[in-house]
């Protein structure tokens, strides 16, 4: 996020240098008098308090220096899982790629195997191997392989987080990792409450003073309010907030957090980033999947739930919030939440919402089965896979603009994306066939697959008429930046084990999400089945009604 | 890979092919952020532009190489351009002949990118100033490499004389790793530094450099040894109350940290290509003030021995 900004400011030493050289050899001197001057109190200080002192050899302008973690071990429940395997091992083999896992630091895998310390470091050199964004370097894979540990068990079984507690006190020992745990709850929320009571039990939820312990739970952050309370009630009794990470992989993405940069770096977009110049906004997740082996979770959870609950609204907040103070946790937060409680629901839930459920089609060129037909879902299930709703925020900024949501699964295609729709020029100086096919301009910010943005306006078609057409204008974030940037899950690792927690919802966030959700599914559930869309397709006629009712159509993606 | 090779050329003419060769390849220069001025030997032309490509992944830019061909000869300039899929930017080879060598920033400045910062790399010998060198005055950030001097520990040291906010050396760009392994170890407090030694090998530039950063740091007397290397080898530092925190690495790839109260432990610290070396030095163009504080340390120390 810090790159923008970054050659927002360079501009000014190009010019010095072309300038006045001499003026800035003075300037350097001036800064090594006022550098100089600061050390020497810094040296004050630290004779008076030794113990106390900061670390010496970092300094805020020193920003070579990555952020490092300090000594820890992450602890992972549900290392057999496909997320484990796709995500998160090869994530922490790319962060000591780049260098930021501290000296030390250790990898406990703990499931229902049969494993040795070897197998478990077999598995994740395979995860590694097969999905790691940097290049495979032997002296890395020494260091990590090092500190790899598995611990057998089931969760139920107390004799193995004994184990547990064990193997982490001498990992303290034999690794230097000075009491720091993170627990990394990749498992199914049914398991939370027990796994939670265990470190408890073990004593390994409190860690002596001076070393933290952190946990990190997924989505889903309950199924409605009052689950996500008790949910929440039970961690909170043995973790305090703050130790909470609660990942939503979504906001881990560059773009996302480019949201913020976009917005509150530049002039250029704010004084049109209200209702006197936006017509409305549409934030969309496509995806051309099914429900594929999550038949068991999907089923009952729905499209509303899984997706528009925590990623869109989360998205829907940064886009619509206003500027936080600092670009700190709690003045993000607080910003979020001052948004998301002025989301308001549509006065009619039939006309201000719509939902399908996808039926046997053809998908991208194969046939594919219905959700009906999905194995494992009962024949009558009436879970939504597609859902889409208006919502209005209730500021002086927004009221009266409306933010379209939608999201559904075997639709024509994989996309994530914010769009920004401007209103129409007031006035139009050109004939109406000069402009019959110019549309509305649009900021579109694309999250996935291909991170940028796009703004789209109106140009002149070359010739001798003057006729004035759409056109695109593109930024794609791997141009301009990183060849590939950092997985979503390297930020979100880091930053737990850092503690630093901006990119992480607070249980308020969540609460507030639920309430915007809760009635929406209570309407739904007396509604009977969903309308059926052909997989393929882009979602159920309702739902293309819901806009045209506003005058308004979907993009299409 | 399209090359397009201009003899006896100029400047504008190189722009009007570089825009029509954008025009027909579908816009592929969209996104540079940067221009990157390589001044370079015809020997060391190869590497520089396999570099810069490399680190043009990160940053796209358009580089703007310049070789210096023979003064006798009568005044020319020879232009290689390739655009294509290898890197997101464009890269022009400049070959300058006669009296035109004296004079490289007249082709250059109608060639940089408008409005984006300029970056200027000497991967071979470099001017004794770069900030007044012609072609270093048109660039915001100055990239030396005293590993690449004849003399390459004077050449770290005298550059504290000739600083200008915006200079940087690769010396101290290879030190990243080091340096960030050292203020990890440092991050649970280990007390006073009283000494300490950094050992590399004899003529690596970097190894007084760090010396001269730890003591600027840690106010602490930090001695240079040498060592058969490769690279740095090894930082030693004497805390008070006994005990010794020491980074060694031998086989310059897996570095071993041990201190006082604690076991040892293996972190990988390789050393780095050139283009890893450029992409960092692309990554933040403001200047860097630690990097001036350690080479005016390193100046005083060299001057009081």
């Amino acid at each position: 996020m810090t790159e923008p900004r970054t050659r927002a400011e360079e501009t000014a030493p190009a010019t010095a240098a072309t300038g006045t050289v001499a003026e800035t050899v003075t300037q350097a001197a001036a800064q090594a008098a006022a550098q100089a001057a600061t050390q020497a109190t810094s040296e004050q200080v630290a004779a008076a308090n030794p113990l106390s002192l900061p670390n010496p050899l970092r300094d805020p302008r020193d920003r070579r220096l990555p952020r490092v973690a300090e000594p820890c071990v992450l602890v992972l429940f549900g290392v057999t899982g496909d997320l484990a395997k796709r995500k998160l091992l090869p994530a922490i083999y790319d962060l000591g790629n780049r260098g930021l896992l501290p000296p030390g630091f250790s990898l406990v895998g703990f499931a229902r195997r049969d494993w040795a310390h070897e197998d478990f470091a077999q598995v994740t050199y395979e995860a590694v191997k097969e999905h790691a964004r940097t290049p495979f370097r032997e002296e890395v894979w020494k260091q990590i392989s090092e500190g790899i540990h598995f611990c057998p068990g089931t969760f139920d079984d107390d004799g193995a987080f004994d184990v547990l507690a064990m193997m982490l006190k001498e990992i303290d020992e034999t690794r230097g990792t000075g009491g720091n745990y993170a627990f990394y709850l990749s498992v199914p929320p049914k398991y939370f409450p027990v796994v939670i009571e265990q470190l408890k039990r073990t004593n390994l939820a409190q860690g002596p003073s001076g070393s933290w312990r952190r946990v990190v739970v997924e989505k889903p952050f309950g199924h409605d309010l009052n689950s996500a309370r008790e949910l929440n009630a039970l961690t909170n009794a043995v973790f305090p907030e703050e130790s909470v990470f609660r990942i939503d992989h979504y906001l881990g993405k560059e773009t996302v957090q480019n949201i913020l940069a976009l917005r509150f770096a530049n002039t250029l977009y704010e004084p049109i980033w209200n209702r006197r110049y936006v017509d409305h906004i549409q934030i969309t997740m496509a995806e051309d999947i099914g429900i594929g082996g999550r038949a068991g979770y999907y089923d009952g959870i729905g499209a509303a739930r899984d997706v528009i609950q925590n990623h869109l609204l989360q998205l829907l907040a940064l886009v619509a919030m206003e500027d936080p103070t600092f670009f700190d946790a709690d003045s993000l937060r607080r910003e979020k939440e001052k948004v998301l409680s002025a989301v308001q629901l549509p006065a009619d839930l039939a006309a201000g919402t719509a939902r399908g459920q996808y039926t046997r089609g053809w998908q991208g060129g194969e046939p594919v089965v219905g959700y009906l037909e999905e194995d494992g879902i009962p024949a009558d299930s009436i879970t939504e896979t597609y859902a889409a709703v208006r919502l209005e925020v209730a500021n002086r900024r927004w009221a009266g603009v409306p933010f379209y949501l939608r999201t559904g699964k075997r639709l024509s295609g994989r996309m994530t994306e914010v769009a920004v729709v401007f209103q129409r020029a007031p006035h139009l100086p050109f004939s109406k066939t000069d402009t019959e096919i110019l549309g509305q301009n649009a900021l579109v910010i694309r999250v996935q697959p291909d991170e940028g943005i796009t703004v789209r306006f109106g140009s002149k078609v070359p010739g001798t008429a003057m006729e004035v057409r759409d056109v695109l204008m593109d930024f794609a974030y791997g141009e301009s930046f990183m060849e590939s940037s950092p997985e979503a899950y390297e930020r979100l690792l880091l930053d737990v084990l850092i503690g630093d927690p901006p990119l992480f919802p607070h249980q308020r966030e969540v609460e507030l999400s639920w309430m915007i959700m809760d009635p929406i599914e209570e309407f739904w559930a007396s509604q009977g089945r969903p309308e059926g869309y052909p997989a393929g397709t882009w979602g159920p006629a309702s739902a293309d009604e819901m806009l045209a009712r506003d005058g308004r159509a979907w993009r299409r993606l | 890979m399209t090359t397009f090779n201009l003899t006896e050329t100029t400047a504008s003419k190189i722009s009007s092919t570089l825009t029509r060769l954008r025009h027909q390849m579908g816009a592929p220069a969209v996104g540079m952020v940067l221009t990157l001025v390589a001044v370079v030997d015809e020997a060391g032309q190869y590497d520089a532009v396999r570099a810069a490509t490399e680190a043009a992944r990160e940053h796209p830019s358009r580089i703007l190489v310049i070789i210096n061909r023979s003064p006798n000869e009568h005044n020319r300039l020879d232009a290689e351009i390739r655009v294509g899929e290898s890197a997101p930017g464009e890269v022009v080879l400049l070959r300058l002949y006669g009296e035109l060598t004296e004079h490289a920033h007249s082709v250059i400045t109608p060639l940089l990118l408008p409005d984006t910062p300029v970056v200027a790399w000497w991967p071979c010998q470099g001017p004794d100033v770069p900030a007044k060198d012609p072609v270093g005055r048109l660039a915001g950030r100055r990239i030396t490499d005293a590993q690449a001097a004849r003399d390459t520990v004077a050449a770290i040291s005298g550059r504290a004389d000739v600083y200008v906010p915006g200079d940087t050396d690769m010396a101290w760009t290879r030190l990243t790793p080091w340096r960030s392994l050292l203020a990890a170890a440092f991050d649970q407090p280990i007390g006073k530094v009283e000494r300490g030694v950094v050992e590399g090998a004899a003529g690596n530039p970097s190894a007084p450099l760090l010396a001269a950063w730890l003591s600027d740091r840690l106010a602490a007397p930090i001695e240079v040894a040498d060592s058969s290397g490769p690279g740095l080898t090894g930082v030693r530092l004497a805390v008070a109350g006994g005990g010794e925190l020491v980074v060694t690495r031998t086989d310059a790839r897996l570095a071993t940290l041990s201190r006082p109260g604690h076991p040892d432990r293996r972190v990988a610290l390789a050393r780095r290509p050139t283009s890893e070396l450029l992409a960092e030095e692309l990554r933040r163009l403001d200047p860097d003030e630690v990097y001036a504080s350690a080479i005016q340390r390193l100046a005083q120390l060299s001057k009081s021995r």
